[in-house]
């Protein structure tokens, strides 16, 4: 059967105003749980590089109580007036594009549970680009700014199985207890090529070296990307930060 | 003529729900006639998100909800499509269909949508669910193409875990993530994990040793 012209253009523009509405009503009655998704999902990545998480600790409430946190630009001063918490989800991704030195930095303190006056741990969001698309993370850093203590990476688009593994707890496992500092230089932690079998036995093939991580296997581009990303924070971004802070002649004023 | 056919149709003896026909539907893409081994439709999905079993269970469940709805709202709507425009409309019921299972994924299963990244949005370019559309759902009342919808992504399902079950197993020696085989797994057997099972290269080989070992015992052969 041979339709009309007018029935097609008519048939046409039903189906696009019909599914149009469709999606609408999904994405408006799902946006409130999915950017509470988001919002809770950042809590939990910067609470996860310090602690371990399991389903029911309350994240809102550990986190209330353990996180002290600022914005810092790139000379390592507090930036008044700023909270982490009162700007969009997208905030690193914005600032992200902006030149290195212009970039305005949040910082997450996470404080002693006993004595809320001492720092324990300093976890720095990060932002890049991996294969296909954007990853980003939290690197948690002992209260000496120098060694790792955990890292949580995501991703919107690696291959799964592949690069999405950076990811995997697997993955991040490696980079704890890495150094960020040689010496007064930042020497940040690589990613290498190749994978030594994964597991402990990739842990231990770099045990000796604190710059370095066991590769991930058919993922050296999105290893790259990694790569690149924690270089530019710490040697660009944090680096002030890092030198006011460990000098000590810089205490920031929270609030 | 139209309130015509429509009295003849229920003049006629209704077919039970799960007739003789209807159940072959539903259970001969599973093996006979499955979608990935027989028909070779597919593939590059069973390729690219079977390293491991967790993001394939996914896949699966997402590919079943779209082939299944997406049949049954085009074999709804199929004597008013218009012939010439039949692949776009179908391609926008899909996309609708592949839309909501990510929207509600993101909601509802947030880390498991993070971890199938793209792929869920690549369900809209499955040659099953368009092929099904197009060989089926346009020629065939609802219920019907509503279980040939379900066959077709269970057959895409049980192949799609199969091979993921293989690889990873033989590539990173686990089963959803938990270590089977390695000397810090909990079998504290040997083992190496095989890069290549790591790579779409291994989907592949396993991907045709199971079209063989199937073909093998069904005895089917490609026509000539």
């Amino acid at each position: 059967m041979q339709q009309s012209n007018g029935y097609i253009l008519r048939y046409t523009a039903g189906l696009t105003v019909g599914c149009a509405l469709v999606l609408a009503l999904v994405s408006l009655g799902l946006k409130s749980k999915q950017e509470e998704n988001v919002l809770l999902q950042i809590k939990k990545n910067i609470l996860a590089t310090v602690m371990t998480l399991d389903e029911k600790s309350n994240v809102t409430d550990i986190y209330g109580k353990r996180v002290k946190s600022y914005i810092v630009d790139a000379n390592g001063d507090v930036v008044k007036g700023m909270k982490p918490e009162g700007q969009s989800s997208s905030f690193v991704a914005d600032q992200y594009k902006k030149p290195v030195n212009e970039r305005q930095l949040p910082v997450y303190e996470i404080v002693n549970e006993a004595d809320s006056t001492k720092s324990d741990y300093f976890v720095l969001p990060v932002y890049g680009y991996g294969l296909w698309n954007n990853i980003s993370g939290y690197v948690a850093i002992e209260g000496d700014l120098n060694t790792i203590k955990g890292v949580k990476f995501s991703h919107v688009g690696e291959t799964p199985g592949l690069g999405a593994r950076i990811a995997d707890d697997e993955i991040q496992s490696r980079y704890v207890g890495k150094q960020i500092f040689d010496g007064q230089e930042v020497a940040s932690v690589v990613m290498q090529k190749g994978e030594n079998g994964g597991g402990n036995a990739s842990i231990a093939a770099y045990k000796g070296n604190a710059h370095a991580v066991d590769g991930m296997s058919g993922a050296t581009i999105t290893g790259k990307g990694v790569n690149n990303m924690l270089q530019e924070y710490f040697k660009g971004c944090y680096k002030n930060f890092f030198l006011a802070r460990r000098t000590g002649n810089k205490q920031a004023s929270i609030n | 003529m139209s309130s015509q056919t429509e009295t003849l149709v229920k003049v006629e003896p209704s077919e039970p729900l799960f007739s003789k026909k209807n159940r072959k539907l539903l259970v001969d893409p599973l093996d006979g006639n499955n979608p990935v081994t027989v028909q070779v439709l597919g593939i590059c999905s069973a390729l690219a998100v079977t390293v491991q079993l967790v993001p394939a269970l996914y896949m699966a469940a997402g590919l079943i909800f779209v082939s299944t709805f997406s049949n049954l709202f085009i074999s709804l709507i199929r004597n008013s499509i218009p012939s010439r425009i039949r692949i776009i409309v179908q391609l926008a019921i899909v996309s609708l269909w592949v839309i909501v299972v990510d929207q509600v994924m993101k909601a509802y299963a947030f880390e498991a949508s993070q971890k199938l990244s793209v792929f869920v949005g690549l369900i809209i370019t499955n040659c099953i669910v368009m092929g099904r559309l197009e060989a089926f759902a346009m020629a065939n009342k609802p219920w019907p193409s509503f279980l040939d919808g379900i066959g077709n992504g269970l057959g895409y399902g049980v192949i799609l875990i199969s091979v993921a079950f293989f690889r990873e197993l033989l590539g990173s020696g686990s089963l959803f993530g938990i270590k089977i085989l390695g000397s810090d797994s909990l079998t504290g057997l040997a083992y190496q994990g095989n890069g290549l099972m790591m790579l779409p290269a291994g989907a592949c080989i396993i991907v045709g040793l199971l079209i063989w070992a199937q073909r093998a015992r069904n005895g089917y052969a490609e026509d000539h």
